[in-house]
């Protein structure tokens, strides 16, 4: 009988410890303050951080095979974990491991993760806690003066601190195809393409140039939603309850409808996708593309290298001013290597070697306000992909003015369920109350606490 | 005397017990404990507000309430659609392919080849499937260059924004997925047919249609039932290939949007209500044709007698 109930005693305890396994080493304990852990998680998007901080970050040694893991000189792994944002994948990953941090083990603990203008308010939230902010780090007002001040505005929360750097200022422009300019409009002079776009008349004056001589004036919905969004009157969403529908979000519903039926874009459904990838290639028929700085190098390039189109583009200021993106360096709430999170910031978004690096190599306008405005004058300054121009005066004027106040965390969610459910309507499947319903339906899934606040039409 | 013959017994039983216990432990953690929890979430408001949660508040039957007024029959409709557009060529190109391969006339060669050839479609993983379909026939894709340079066409046809596009595709990825495995499973319950009724019904001068019709055809009746039952079963749960397919949109105006889709969205959502609600639905319709099933594999009546008895009785009594 005693033997029995050992025997029962054992398989129990086996069993708890199968399942208690995982999670038995946890706690705060292992986190001796000041002295750094050996792995640092970094939460992205995409490789395009991860591929300019391995270029240009100077503590690097050396890099695993599959890029997955960067190791630093003095023995720290960088642990790059991936996760796409489309469909909110990427948020939900993060949000996953925010929300363990203070029950995983200190290295499996993220110590950084990036964010976009689409939902940065969500994290830097103070109320949410996930982010620490900069002054806790240790980063001054005098390190970051260079930076554009909206960069800092952006992610400057209600207690007045500061949660996030970015590496980059991310105000739109207009990216044109030389040739075409020089079969319609005759020159492909950057100035004289400015004036044949300079409001949304002229545009549509040139657009109708385009489709007459057989080519497309843009690709498709999605490429002209960004600048009319982006000159809105409110947020998305009025007291997490309501959504608030921008009367110029209708202007963008029938301009595009317009647009699609005749013919002016070339119905691409989305960016991101093979279409608009070969729209971007050399055999492509489209004039035009709105694109911030980064979208050079990250967009068009890989499209167009070696190709007959590499260096047959230009810029010139869009109809409206605009911006898209723009990515900011957060330190996670809870990091294990505060020092190391410190520098990365601080190299990566404030060290002028590095900034300028990435204006050169990468396209980048980087977030260095004087460093811009030196190289925007500078004559030597010129990027290949435009056929050696300096874009830079370009967008100098509108980064100054780039205003983030009507950004929400709802921006993400509303840009895919807008684009999306209004796609059917340009494409004539449903009218125009059916793809309203949709998105009401749509938004709703997506965040249940706005079900019966209603969606306000203009 | 009692005493004794309890002493002489060796209790087995327990032994038995242990063994089968691994499964009914593992069943209940992984299996009813969430199934029970899911029940219980259904009738709390219960999701993620950004980085908080909110609930779980008890709200009784009002997640139901909601699903029901939502388009929740519409998804339904479309998941039956997308199945049927499946199923129909797949147990016909199965029951064609099952009795030529099984036909001891026709002599054909490499049979072991074909086998293996037209199951390889189910051993890819679905969503890897959809992910060709989905570059295959996307706007400037390889199907849409081939049509035209032949001059098929005059422009690219857009086969994911129209609902017979992207619905038809989705049938024929699940058709060409399934027809492999459901032609196999065929040709064993046509193998299992007594060979001397085929050569019987040859030696009156049977043709080969009226042998599928009048002897293949109702002989294998039962595994037919079976495959309808559990291809439904697996339709309902249809998800990966349309979600794939149309990037979890279920475009155009949600037509391809199937109730696992719908119920995913929620998911992402992390709204545990709702998809609590929307899984006990589920499980409602599964059990019913689980039911199905059921009875068919429990026939109480196998060879007949019973109903012959029956007959014989009534018979007798007139």
């Amino acid at each position: 009988m005693k033997r029995r109930i050992w025997y029962a005693a054992l398989m129990a305890a086996m069993i708890l410890g199968l399942l208690s396994g995982c999670g038995s080493s946890s706690g705060g304990s292992d986190v001796v303050p000041g002295v750094e852990g050996k792995i640092l998680n970094i939460y992205v998007w995409n490789d395009e951080f991860q591929g300019k901080f391995n270029a240009n970050y100077p503590e690097i040694d050396h890099l695993s095979n599959d890029k997955s893991v960067t190791f630093l000189k003095d023995g720290t792994e960088i642990h790059w974990v991936i996760n796409p944002t489309q469909d909110g994948v990427y948020q939900q990953k993060l949000d996953e491991a925010l929300l363990k941090q203070d029950r995983v083990s200190a290295d499996e603990r993220v110590d950084m993760y990036l964010v976009e203008a689409d939902y940065a308010l969500k994290y830097i939230d103070p109320e949410a806690n996930v982010a620490m902010p900069i002054s806790q780090l240790g980063i001054t007002d005098a390190d970051i003066a260079n930076q554009y001040r909206y960069t800092l505005d952006a992610m400057r929360t209600a207690d007045g601190e500061i949660r996030g750097l970015s590496y980059q200022a991310t105000p739109g422009m207009l990216v044109y195809r030389r040739s075409i300019a020089k079969a319609v409009l005759g020159t492909d002079d950057p100035e004289t393409v400015a004036a044949a776009v300079s409001d949304w008349d002229k545009f549509y004056e040139t657009a109708e140039r385009m489709k007459d001589a057989g080519y497309y004036m843009y690709s498709g919905r999605a490429d002209t939603y960004r600048v009319y969004s982006n000159n809105v009157s409110s947020p998305w969403v009025k007291n997490d309850k309501t959504v608030v529908v921008d009367p110029n979000m209708m202007r963008w519903v029938e301009r595009s409808l317009e647009d699609t039926r005749s013919g002016i874009n070339h119905n691409v459904p989305g960016q991101w996708i093979d279409e608009w990838n070969k729209d971007m290639g050399p055999d492509s028929k489209v004039f035009c593309f709105f694109l911030p700085a980064w979208g050079l190098d990250v967009c068009i390039k890989p499209n167009v290298t070696d190709t007959a189109a590499a260096q047959d583009w230009a810029s010139c200021p869009s109809p409206q001013s605009f911006f898209w993106g723009g990515t900011w360096l957060v330190a996670a709430q809870g990091s294990d290597n505060p020092e190391h999170v410190k520098d990365i910031m601080l190299k990566m978004t404030a060290d002028r070697d590095i900034l300028r690096s990435l204006a050169v190599n990468n396209g980048e306008m980087s977030n260095d306000q004087p460093l811009m405005e030196e190289l925007a004058q500078s004559p030597d300054f010129g990027i290949e992909l435009l056929g050696g121009q300096n874009y830079l005066g370009v967008l100098s004027e509108v980064a100054a003015n780039i205003d983030l106040s009507n950004i929400s965390s709802y921006d993400q969610g509303c840009v895919e369920e807008f684009q999306n459910t209004f796609g059917d309507y340009f494409n004539g499947k449903i009218s125009l109350e059916k793809a309203k319903a949709n998105f009401e339906m749509s938004i709703t899934e997506r965040y249940p606490w706005l079900v019966g606040g209603g969606v306000e039409w203009p | 005397m009692q005493n004794q013959k309890k002493l002489k017994t060796v209790s087995y039983a327990k032994w038995g017990y242990l063994f089968i216990l691994p499964f009914f432990l593992s069943y209940a953690i992984f299996s009813l404990i969430p199934l029970a929890d899911t029940i219980r979430n259904s009738f709390y408001e219960y999701y993620a507000f950004g980085l908080k949660t909110v609930g779980p508040n008890w709200t009784g039957l009002s997640n139901y309430i909601s699903l029901l007024s939502s388009d929740l029959p519409k998804y339904a409709w479309n998941t039956f659609v997308m199945w049927i557009l499946g199923f129909v060529p797949q147990i016909v190109v199965a029951l064609v392919l099952a009795s030529w391969f099984t036909d001891a006339r026709l002599k054909i060669r490499g049979k072991q080849f074909f086998k293996v050839v037209i199951y390889l479609p189910n051993l890819i993983m679905a969503s890897a499937f959809a992910m060709l379909f989905f570059a295959l026939f996307s706007n400037a894709g390889p199907i849409n260059n081939i049509l035209l340079n032949m001059g098929v066409i005059g422009e690219a046809i857009r086969f994911m924004e129209s609902t017979l596009g992207a619905r038809t595709l989705v049938g024929l990825m699940n058709f060409l997925m399934w027809f492999g495995n459901t032609t196999i499973m065929l040709m064993a319950a046509i193998m299992g047919i007594n060979p001397s009724i085929f050569e019987a019904a040859e030696l009156d001068g049977c043709t080969h249609l009226q042998k599928f019709f009048k002897i293949t055809l109702p002989q294998i009746k039962p595994l037919l039932t079976y495959t309808l039952i559990t291809s439904l079963i697996g339709g309902l749960q249809m998800f990966d290939v349309p979600q794939i397919l149309t990037g979890g949109k279920g475009a155009p105006d949600r037509t391809t949007m199937t109730l696992i889709m719908y119920l995913n969205k929620h998911l992402q959502a992390k709204n545990y209500g709702i998809a609590g609600a929307l899984s006990v639905f589920l499980f409602i319709i599964s059990a019913i044709l689980c039911w199905f099933v059921f009875k068919m594999n429990t026939d109480p009546d196998p060879d007949g007698s019973k109903s012959a008895a029956k007959r014989a009785k009534k018979g007798g009594n007139a």
